[in-house]
């Protein structure tokens, strides 16, 4: 393993990269495998949603393409299937595992008949011609299993309750609370339809977020949840999977999906990655999930091992014995392990917040000076830019990416409009309501509006100023956290990955030091808000 | 060198409500004129238009016998000196940069020393108070300061703006004295407006009554008192002298 000296200089090393636009060649930001590549052109991006499976299979495409000598840029964990699907119709990423179900409802917002949509190969030709078609994206050959939607409850109730199937739920529903995927609530191939062929009446729902509704279903604050067949957590948590014995889920088989440009630049990546088609059942998945879910061995690792258990590899060496974790580590101690790629993920995070941070109030203070010249545009303009403030930065990062792609360009374009709101109000109030007296009586000896800007306004709006700056710096610290949805990198990635992984330590791993950078980016802040603050006030 | 002014037949309005209906004065250069009425005269609107602060609907404004419109407004600002109210001092500049400020801005040669002389005669010497902010300063130091900044550039006229009217009796009465000072030192044309008759007929040579927007009298206090030109006049004088009783 290289030190962290080296992996922090090769991370610094790609940002001009980044910065220049790079989407697709910029570095890998990963941060579970603790490792970087530097982008080649011919590297084949691997991206992956934020779900454990879908980052073992990531990483799976990853190592068999590199144990073929193909280099391989990894991108895991981008935002989910709009970010992802996105990303690969812009080649901003070549090739990450989707799922047939998903893709004709989630991306076609396609309605089969109900034979064709029960038929796993009915489902995975009309994507596959309709993908082809519509967008140039290209569908291999399915993996071998499928990951259909589960409906589980605690073992407990189902044992109390008798409950084996969606049937039997049905009819104990009406004294169950449900708590499902917003995803889940809204799709008709979801909870609605799973209402009308079931009738099924819950008691309540609530609407949960995927990293918390296992625990939310142990502490029993509900009963039913929304899973996924190969899901490694139901057994962690002791989960019951109902059968869906009226058939209403249709068949989610697991593919990799390619780029355009991959699929015709490079046949050979394309028959390495087909070699998996096939190969994978549905109970060594579960089982991998498992190994990366429940038991927290580390990604690459279960990659690795599957690989060579599959023969398509060599055995596992350097990969299966030096990643394992330490699970009975304290965080500490856990912390201190990683602390080069922490290091390195601060100081990306810092990257993003400076130059948003920056590019906004260059923009955001000549606008709020301009305002306040001309003040009946002003509080338009100002509205605007505060409703863009209620934009949820996962949606906002969403938006950018049909403009921008994947990575660091949309993630600052996000920052920087979020920054902009506090850095312009402040500014255009602050010049507003200085002094009038003192404004009046510069007029009045003769100061040049220009002079009286530079000389009285500006001096005695500045601290009002830079506390607009201060809130933005705050804002960005937390809202980049989110960048890593569009694998811009930064502390959002172990979050991001701690989240799909159920890995609290790796969770905070990025959080804490993402809250203690705000507040020694405040706090710096407020050093430069006493030297510009003007004498008579301190 | 002190500047004669005047207005001549000056109308202005804020929209609706009028504020000089043909209000004319003349003061001779080097001379004081103190310009008296109560709120809504329009005496600080009239002195306003000296600066081009207010550019008045009709009528005409002159300084040193040139109409203010045929100069830069910049120019003409700083060729007067202004004293407001509330002193209007930069609140985040010391003393001596607050003074010094008219002449930094007209490039004179050495505006520390420019602002050190008119300090000196406000009785405000700036070995001591140059380096104290504004409100490190009691409101009669603040306004001291305020005519310092107005001498500092040694302009030919200065136009005060009820420059003592925050004040306490006592700070006032000291406040007179710095004026008079003041006018001694610096040979220079003043208008004073002010609501405070006693004031203007302690400090200046001719007083100008304005009631409504018009200019009812121009004398001096005895004039004032003996043929008063209209009952307003007379009965100012009258309230005037019961106050003072």
């Amino acid at each position: 393993m290289r030190s962290w000296t080296v992996q922090l200089a090769a991370r610094l090393f790609i940002l001009p990269a980044a910065v220049a636009g790079v989407g697709a060649g910029a570095g890998a930001q990963s941060p579970h495998y603790g490792n970087t590549f530097v982008a080649t052109d011919k590297a084949v991006v691997v991206a992956s949603k934020p779900f454990g499976e879908s980052y073992i299979l990531c990483e799976m495409f990853a190592q068999l393409l590199e144990a073929h000598g193909i280099p391989v840029v990894r991108r895991p964990g981008l935002g989910a299937t709009e970010v992802a699907f996105s990303a690969l119709r812009r080649n901003a990423i070549d090739v990450y595992p989707e799922y047939t179900g998903t893709g004709l409802l989630a991306i076609l917002h396609d309605s089969l008949p109900d034979s064709t949509a029960r038929d796993p190969r009915a489902t995975y030709d009309r994507v596959a011609r309709v993908f082809a078609q519509n967008y140039g994206v290209r569908w291999l050959p399915p993996l071998g299993f499928q990951n259909n939607y589960a409906i589980a409850i605690r073992r407990s109730t189902a044992e109390r309750l008798h409950i084996r199937t969606l049937s039997d739920l049905a009819r104990v529903s009406r004294g169950l609370v449900g708590g499902f995927t917003p995803d889940f609530i809204g799709r008709a191939d979801g909870l609605p339809g799973l209402e009308r062929v079931y009738d099924l009446h819950m008691r309540a729902v609530r609407p949960l977020s995927p990293a918390v509704k296992y625990q939310a279903l142990a502490a029993s604050a509900v009963d039913v949840v929304d899973g996924y067949t190969t899901d490694g957590l139901l057994a962690r948590y002791d989960l019951v999977a109902l059968t869906d014995d009226r058939h209403f889920f249709p068949p989610y088989e697991a593919a990799a999906l390619v780029s355009g440009r991959l699929a015709s630049e490079n046949p050979r990546a394309i028959a390495i990655l087909t070699l998996l088609s096939d190969r994978l059942s549905e109970q060594r998945m579960r089982d991998l999930n498992q190994r990366v879910e429940v038991n927290g061995e580390d990604v690459r690792t279960v990659a690795a091992s599957a690989l060579a258990d599959l023969g398509l590899v060599g055995a596992p060496g350097r990969a299966a014995t030096s990643h394992v974790k330490e699970d009975n580590s304290s965080f500490l101690s856990y912390m201190w392990q990683r602390r080069g790629v922490l290091a390195a993920l601060t100081l990306r995070h810092l990257f993003l917040v400076a130059i948003a941070l920056g590019a906004a109030a260059l923009i955001a203070i000549p606008l709020g000076l301009g305002l306040e010249r001309t003040r009946g545009a002003a509080e338009p303009v100002v509205r605007v830019l505060g409703a863009i403030q209620t934009i949820p930065s996962i949606a906002m990062l969403a938006f950018m990416i049909p403009l921008l792609g994947i990575g660091t360009a949309p993630a600052l374009v996000a920052l920087w409009l979020y920054a902009l709101y506090p850095i312009a109000r402040n500014t255009y109030s602050g010049v507003r309501d200085a002094d009038p007296a003192a404004v009046e009586a510069a007029e009045a000896m003769g100061a040049t509006p220009l002079q009286r800007l530079l000389m009285v306004r500006l001096p005695l709006a500045a601290p009002i100023i830079m506390a607009g700056v201060r809130t933005a710096a705050v804002i960005t610290v937390g809202a980049a956290t989110l960048a890593a949805f569009i694998g811009a990198g930064g502390l959002g990635e172990p979050i991001v990955a701690g989240l799909a992984l159920a890995d609290t330590r790796m969770v905070l791993s990025g959080a804490l030091p993402a809250a203690l950078l705000a507040l020694l980016v405040d706090g710096g802040l407020a050093i430069i808000e006493r030297t510009l603050t003007p004498e008579y006030r301190r | 060198m002190p500047r004669a002014l005047a207005a001549r037949d000056v109308v202005h309005r804020y929209g609706d409500a009028v504020a000089l209906e043909g209000a004319s004065i003349e003061v001779a250069a080097g001379h004081t004129l103190a310009v008296v009425g109560e709120s809504g005269s329009g005496k600080t609107t009239l002195l306003r238009c000296f600066n081009r602060m207010v550019e008045p609907d009709s009528g005409r404004i002159e300084v040193g016998g040139v109409d203010v419109r045929s100069q830069p407004v910049i120019e003409l600002r700083r060729s007067i000196g202004y004293v407001p109210q509330d002193g209007g001092l930069m609140p985040h500049w010391r003393v001596a940069r607050n003074v010094a400020f008219v002449p930094s801005l007209l490039g004179l040669q050495s505006p520390p020393t420019a602002a050190a002389d008119a300090l000196e005669v406000v009785g405000m010497p700036a070995t001591r108070f140059g380096s104290r902010f504004p409100h490190e300063l009691s409101g009669g130091q603040r306004q001291r300061v305020a005519l310092a900044r107005a001498l500092a550039a040694r302009p030919g006229v200065i136009l005060l703006d009820e420059p003592f009217g925050a004040l306490d009796a006592i700070t006032r009465s000291d406040l007179h004295e710095a004026f008079e000072n003041a006018r001694a030192e610096f040979p220079v044309t003043m208008l004073l407006v002010t609501h405070d008759l006693a004031e203007a007929g302690r400090l200046a040579d001719q007083i100008a009554v304005m009631h409504s927007g018009r200019v009812e009298q121009i004398g001096s206090m005895a004039e004032l008192r003996e043929s008063s030109a209209t009952s307003y006049v007379a009965a100012l004088v009258t309230r005037s002298a019961r106050g003072a009783a």
